[in-house]
């Protein structure tokens, strides 16, 4: 198979053109090349790879294509007059979807620098300690006098320039934390391995027979395990977060003197003509000032129906254009849009989330000045019992040394590291740190509709109760338009195999519906007050034969897939579900219904959504909000946990804590089970640690803590933690 | 014990030579990518001859 998809030597133009053209290439190449990047969500296989990249490698114009199949991506580097969408064509002949990346928001090269980092300190750490550990297990053995000694200065001259290199996170976190005058985690490490490495220096000096080089070395490198753990956690949700942004490459059409130009949106500037096609998505805010169609505000405001919108109306950025071409003069371009300024808020909005201290930090704060104040007794125990400095202070650091907090450190990242590891495989990404635990605490569930617990795609109810000929007209005129409804009756004309009227003339009339002529009569489908019909609460479109009286398809939203299971999932968990929407009460009460949602609210401004859960949580309910639309944005941040579908506006999904990446809702529950089970391992955990400090702390102010047994309560306390976190992960 | 002092610096190097052979292969971006590697070497595509110098184009002359 292989051997027949293997291109030719004409597949590959400059070969055949010789050396000419590699001069000519040369040339070419000393201009800028522009890279490109396309996601491949479909490539999975060494066929794949090797497919996509010859195909790309073979295309005129491409110097370099290399994919990445853990990112499920390929990178071009290609000269400036290949575009992304020369070789989408190119890869789907070949049969592999592909979507633009948009490299601006996709910082990909720069991610992962924190990660290697601290990848590198972690083999730095594990190097150095086994060997200190191998040296220390000969003195255990017996070493004595001065084989002891050289073993020790061997250990010293390997564990110093270790620590001074691996340690470098904590000692910055803890100066930082020190600067601001507050105790976090690194505190107490920090003075454990300073304190280990100065204690054991002046012992080895004086050829004392116990030091902590091995101590200090395994403490950092576990600690340092937990942070990478961390790390690759959120690097995922990250990367993955990013991915997602840089899959909407903005694009605009401006209109200049001498014709129009495509140019990126960051380019537009205040006052550019636009030109929106049906289905394009408003780049900016601005002023109609030609043209008539219709919008589709659902993202934006919640409703489901279309609002006319003709010259002199303001549009704003992420406004849907659904049925006429429109020209609109740019008012607020890039960040000064009011999607952007809403994204702002947000993000304002975020830094206030903080006031949430993590369970790590709860028991750093409680664990940091206990630790200190019990090693600072033990000195002054011991130093007033036996009045020598030495006795007192080696178990002074003897006593920290053994209630280091690796196992503290490695309790909460290992943990959620294995769960956002199984909601990931569900279709779930965490994105905020704290987000399990937040989510493993709510009581309260609050849904947006249009868009989140519907497709935000209507469906024909009442297609029966149209006689078959207005059907068969409607049919006809309905498939020739792109509008939302008009496709919902196409549809619902297909399941009933209904045959479409022979309808001649067919013109679109934008912002208004279609009219044709069937049968010497004019025949019409569109928005009530076009028809002069009564105009209806819920979405519903109009179709007139001549002068007869219109009749009208309702339209209700689709309900996405797993909402049902989802909702009384979280019902019979206990939790109260709530339904808020922009939408009107008709609409909302049917999903409602349909869900068995006791208790919702109908045209619910941006503003008052965000008071509504401020309510709910000054009656001391913990909710979370579930949303998709830039009306949900403020509701989204100052909910307890939220959580957003991977179709929801950047500005909502950067707003939640959670994006849920497939179309089905069901995860959600399950996620709160699993961020439930998470919290529980966690404080399972906190207490496994404690145990050990109990046992191994008096023996530490005893004064009968060796290095051995310190190693060893320290290493088998930190990998009974990661062990328990890993149940998680299997467990179903 | 003499031996002490060769085994002691020996192994002390060859860990480190490992160690630096673990740095290498981070800094050149070698854990980018562990699911393609590991299919890239099912690709039978540079078996018979190996990838030219020049990774832009895989000519065949």
């Amino acid at each position: 198979m292989t051997a027949v998809m293997r291109p030719g030597v004409s597949a590959c133009p400059a070969c055949d053109a010789g050396p000419a053209a590699a001069a000519l290439a040369a040339e070419i190449q000393a201009q800028k090349d522009v890279q490109l990047a396309l996601s491949l969500p479909t490539i999975h296989c060494a066929l794949c790879i090797s497919t996509v990249e010859r195909v790309l490698n073979a295309y005129e114009g491409v110097q370099s294509a290399r994919v990445n199949l853990t990112l499920k991506r390929v990178t071009i580097e290609a000269e400036p007059n290949v575009t992304a969408a020369d070789l989408i064509p190119v890869l789907a002949e070949v049969g592999y979807e592909a979507h633009e990346l948009d490299l601006g928001s996709l910082s990909a090269t720069d991610a992962d620098r924190a990660g290697r980092n601290l990848l590198m300190r972690l083999a730095v750490a594990g190097f150095a300690s086994m060997n200190v550990m191998l040296l220390s297990v000969s003195v255990w053995a017996g070493a004595e006098d001065a084989t002891r000694d050289l073993f020790h200065w061997i250990s010293a001259a390997i564990a110093l320039p270790t620590i001074a290199f691996s340690g470098q996170p904590f000692f910055s976190n803890a100066w930082r934390a020190l600067k601001h005058r507050q105790l976090n985690m690194d505190v107490p490490i920090v003075l454990a391995i300073l304190l280990a490495v100065v204690t054991s220096l002046w012992e080895v000096s004086l050829s004392g027979e116990h030091a902590y080089f091995d101590a200090a070395l395994t403490l950092v490198f576990f600690l340092l395990a937990g942070r990478y753990l961390d790390h690759r956690t959120r690097a995922v949700a990250r990367s993955a977060a990013e991915e997602l942004a840089a899959l909407e490459v903005p694009r605009a059409v401006r209109l200049l003197e001498e014709g129009e130009e495509t140019v990126a949106v960051r380019e537009l500037c205040v006052g550019d003509l636009l030109r929106v096609l049906p289905g394009g998505r408003m780049p900016v805010d601005g002023e109609i000032i030609q043209g008539q169609s219709e919008l589709d505000r659902s993202l934006l405001t919640g409703e489901t129906v279309p609002v006319f919108a003709e010259t002199g109306q303001m549009v704003s950025a992420g406004e849907v254009n659904l049925t006429g071409p429109l020209i609109i003069r740019a008012s607020a371009v890039g960040q000064d849009t009011s999607l952007h300024q809403m994204a702002d808020l947000v993000a304002i909005a975020e830094s206030g989330r903080s006031r949430y201290t993590s369970l790590a930090d709860q028991a750093a704060k409680l664990y940091a000045p206990g630790v200190h104040i019990l090693s600072a007794l033990a000195f002054v125990g011991w130093y007033f019992a036996t009045y020598d400095m030495r006795t007192a202070i080696n178990i002074a650091a003897a006593v920290l040394i053994i209630t280091c907090p690796c196992a503290l450190g490695l309790a909460v990242p290992a943990v959620t590291t294995a769960a956002s590891g199984r909601l990931f495989r569900m279709g779930m990404l965490v994105k905020h740190a704290t987000a399990l635990e937040r989510l493993a605490q709510v009581d309260t569930v609050v849904f947006d509709k249009t868009g989140t617990l519907t497709k935000g795609t209507p469906q024909v109810s009442n297609f029966d109760s149209i006689s078959s000929e207005t059907a068969r007209v409607a049919m006809a005129l309905a498939m020739g338009s792109g509008h939302p409804l008009a496709k919902a009756v196409l549809q619902a004309a297909n399941d009933h195999q209904t045959t479409p009227a022979k309808v001649s003339d067919i013109n679109e009339v934008p912002g208004f519906g279609i009219q044709g002529l069937w049968q010497d009569q004019q025949v019409r489908l569109g928005r009530a007050s076009w028809l002069g019909a009564q105009e209806l609460t819920q979405s519903a479109v109009f179709v007139q034969i001549g002068d007869q009286p219109a009749q009208a398809f309702l339209c209700v939203d689709q309900l996405r897939d797993g909402a049902d299971q989802a909702v009384r999932a979280l019902q019979d968990a206990g939790k109260d579900v709530i339904l808020l929407s922009g939408d009107s009460a008709g609409a909302v009460q049917q999903v409602a219904d349909r869900l068995g949602i006791a208790r919702w609210q109908a045209e619910v401004l941006p503003a008052d959504k965000a008071q509504a859960i401020q309510k709910l949580a000054d009656q001391g309910h913990k909710v979370l909000m579930v949303g998709d639309g830039l009306n949900d944005t403020a509701a989204l941040t100052s909910a307890h946990v939220s959580i957003s579908p991977a179709s929801a506006l950047d500005a909502a999904r950067v707003a939640s804590d959670i994006v849920l990446l497939g179309g089905d809702l069901e995860p959600i529950a399950q996620a709160v089970g699993v961020a439930g089970k998470a919290t529980s391992r966690i404080r399972q955990n906190f207490r496994i640690a404690t145990l050990y400090n109990i046992v191994a702390v008096p023996l530490a102010i005893a004064g009968l803590a060796t290095p051995l047994i310190a190693a060893l309560a320290m290493s088998s306390s930190s990998i009974t933690v990661s062990l328990n976190a890993l149940r998680l992960g299997r467990s179903k | 014990m003499t031996i002490l002092s060769y085994l002691i610096p020996i192994s002390l190097i060859l860990g480190g030579l490992g160690l630096l052979g673990f740095l290498y292969t981070l800094r050149s971006q070698q854990y980018d990518d562990p699911e393609g590697d590991a299919q890239r070497i099912l690709s039978g595509e540079w078996d018979d001859h190996p990838k030219p110098a020049d990774p832009s184009k895989p000519s065949e002359s």
